[in-house]
């Protein structure tokens, strides 16, 4: 059993968000960065399928060199080895024909992904390596377990859930609470430095989108404070003044 | 060119944030607007669809298409794209709609665009303003190819409520098993409640509330203002509430017109989830906590107390 694991390179859920260029670039001065939220769920789990499934774990990752201490702590967290395809993410489609290039390579049984970046926001690349590979892809997921080459899913729909089952290859989009995230120990930390960490070079892709500029929300006006003994006040603002009620 | 628009319901009724992407297919000044309907609708509910802007709707009443498999779904809707000749696709957000977006968008070799915003700028090729950075930047991008696909969330134009009713036209192409290799054995839906990602105002939850016991004070409010349930992640992570009514960066994002925040200390985990709303109102017993800072409206105090006086004086103007 083979999984891959596609993981994003992005700023920490705390980060503040600017840009530089003339809003072109993001500006990433003081920046951390980590393994995308979702991703993290995705390999969280496949660590789990490891030990259940004896399977091994790739993780990929599509974008740089400044990424390679993030695909350094998936391999501390548990992927067995890892696969960086050196070039710049465009655009999701350009990302998802990179990745489906190695899968058709590889022959992976379960390819996880997050639900989406928390970067590009997309929720996309999933959708686009299912279709390009034809194989089905579901998302957003909130719980996967293999039995007998059979995936069984729980996928989040609005206001509720939905069970669904498929047989692998399979290409899942995940999100909490498919498992807990993981915190690499020291042992995984060593090994990390040792597991092999093979860049490729880009296979030709297409870019169908092209990113013009970025622009920040305007800032949000002061904030009125209404006296808690006061409610009708604050009834009487939301109707006639916001005019949201 | 024609637009289509790929319109969802929910036993057999259409969404309003469906009826959110026809009236923005008809805002976009193309037509027709075709709305394309899968699985079992009355023709009258799909007739109405004219009201939001449609000019035509596709039902594919197939039953195999009663239930949302992703793959089926994207094929049907690559096919309307190519029977109909039309150069853009526009889908409401929603967990079935995001996932067979990007399939349709690989099987036509179009341009995808997400978490769109507001209507496209056409005067220089194709342009759409996303959301990105959840929440905390927007992009401008350029859409390079002759088709394209856009999901759009919720409150990105005005819902249009005045067109006549639409032609409905049955649209049954030849579905392939193949896409149904995905069963779906069960699904599990809250009844007679409102959606979160539909709703249009928001009452949510944090750990000030201490307990499950006492979300009857979240409950209340909501039913006077006949609003959706939220929570913090903590709060789902507990168990106090389901999964889904989880907000933020790793939960639900939210567009309403009105989000009231209790006991929430609004961490920028939070505020990333709900940042989109067009008013935000925050009630806390902690003046220096952070969500203030991110609100419209605030009071501070005491969750149980100012609660209940809130869901009287809504439930006093509602009368
Ligand atoms: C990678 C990552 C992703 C995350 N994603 C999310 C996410 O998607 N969504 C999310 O919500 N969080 C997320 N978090 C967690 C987030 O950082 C906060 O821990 C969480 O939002 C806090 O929840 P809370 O406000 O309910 O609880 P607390 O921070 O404990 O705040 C409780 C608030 O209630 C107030 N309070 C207490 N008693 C009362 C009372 N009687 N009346 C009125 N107010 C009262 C307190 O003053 C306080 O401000 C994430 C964290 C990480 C690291
Ligand atoms: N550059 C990348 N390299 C590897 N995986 C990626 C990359 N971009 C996106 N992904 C994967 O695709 C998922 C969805 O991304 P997106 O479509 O950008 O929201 C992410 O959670 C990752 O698992």
């Amino acid at each position: 059993m083979k999984i891959l694991v596609c993981i994003t390179h992005v700023p920490d859920t705390t980060s503040r968000i600017a840009f530089k260029d003339d809003n072109t670039k993001f500006d990433d001065t003081g920046v951390q960065f980590i393994i995308g939220p979702y991703d993290d769920y995705a390999l969280a789990r496949a660590v789990e399928l490891k030990d259940e499934l004896n399977a091994s774990i790739t993780a990929l990752h599509v974008g740089g060199a400044e990424a390679d201490p993030t695909i350094r702590k998936a391999l501390a967290i548990g992927a067995d080895n890892a696969i960086r395809v050196n070039t710049p993410a465009e655009d999701s489609l350009n990302v998802a024909q990179q990745i489906a290039a190695v899968a058709r390579q590889q022959n992976y049984d379960l390819i996880l992904m997050g639900r989406e970046s928390i970067d590009f926001n997309g929720g996309q690349v999933h959708g686009m390596v299912g279709a390009l590979l034809d194989i089905p892809s579901i998302s957003p997921v909130m719980e996967l377990k293999i039995e007998n080459r059979t995936a069984k899913m729980v996928r989040e729909i609005e206001g509720g859930k939905e069970h669904v089952e498929v047989s692998l290859p399979l290409v899942a989009g995940c999100q909490e609470p498919i498992a807990e995230w993981k915190i690499p120990n020291m042992r995984g930390i060593m090994s990390a430095r040792s597991k092999p960490l093979e860049v490729l070079e880009p296979v030709a892709a297409d870019v169908q989108t092209a990113s013009i500029k970025f622009e920040l929300p305007p800032a949000k006006g002061a904030i009125k404070l209404v006296d808690a003994d006061n409610v009708e006040e604050l009834v009487n603002l939301l109707k006639n003044e916001a005019k949201v009620i | 060119m024609s637009v289509l628009v790929f319109v969802e319901g929910d036993n057999g009724k259409i969404k309003q944030s469906s009826q959110e992407a026809v009236s923005y297919a008809a805002a976009m000044q193309q037509s027709p607007v075709v709305a394309v309907a899968l699985g079992s609708y009355s023709q009258d509910e799909l007739a109405a669809l004219g009201r939001n802007g449609a000019d035509k709707v596709l039902h594919a009443s197939d039953q195999q298409l009663d239930q949302g498999v992703i793959q089926a779904y994207a094929s049907v809707l690559s096919l309307a794209m190519d029977s109909t000749g039309a150069s853009t696709m526009v889908l409401a957000r929603s967990s079935l709609a995001d996932a067979v977006a990007a399939r349709v968008s690989v099987m036509i070799n179009g341009s995808l665009a997400s978490n769109v915003i507001e209507l496209p700028d056409q005067s220089d090729g194709f342009r759409v303003k996303r959301s990105i950075y959840t929440g905390k930047a927007f992009e401008l991008v350029e859409l390079l190819a002759a088709r394209r696909v856009l999901t759009v969330k919720k409150n990105s134009v005005q819902l249009k409520e005045d067109g006549p009713s639409a032609a409905v036209e049955v649209f049954n192409p030849e579905l392939n098993q193949e896409d149904f290799k995905a069963s779906i054995t069960a699904t599990e839906k809250a009844t007679g409640e409102v959606l979160l990602p539909e709703a249009d105002i928001v009452v949510s939850g944090g750990r000030g509330l201490k307990g499950p016991e006492n979300w009857y004070l979240i409950e209340e409010l909501a039913a006077a203002l006949g609003a959706a349930t939220g929570c913090s992640k903590p709060v789902s992570d507990m168990e106090w509430r389901p999964h889904h009514e989880h907000v933020g960066q790793t939960g639900i994002k939210v567009s309403p017109s009105l989000y009231i925040a209790i006991g929430i200390s609004g961490a920028i985990q939070h505020l990333a989830g709900v940042n989109s709303s067009k008013v935000i109102v925050v009630i806390n017993k902690d003046p220096e906590a952070p969500f203030f800072k991110a609100a419209d409206y605030g009071i501070v105090g005491d969750a149980f107390d100012v609660v209940p006086k809130l869901t009287a004086a809504i439930n006093s103007l509602k009368s």
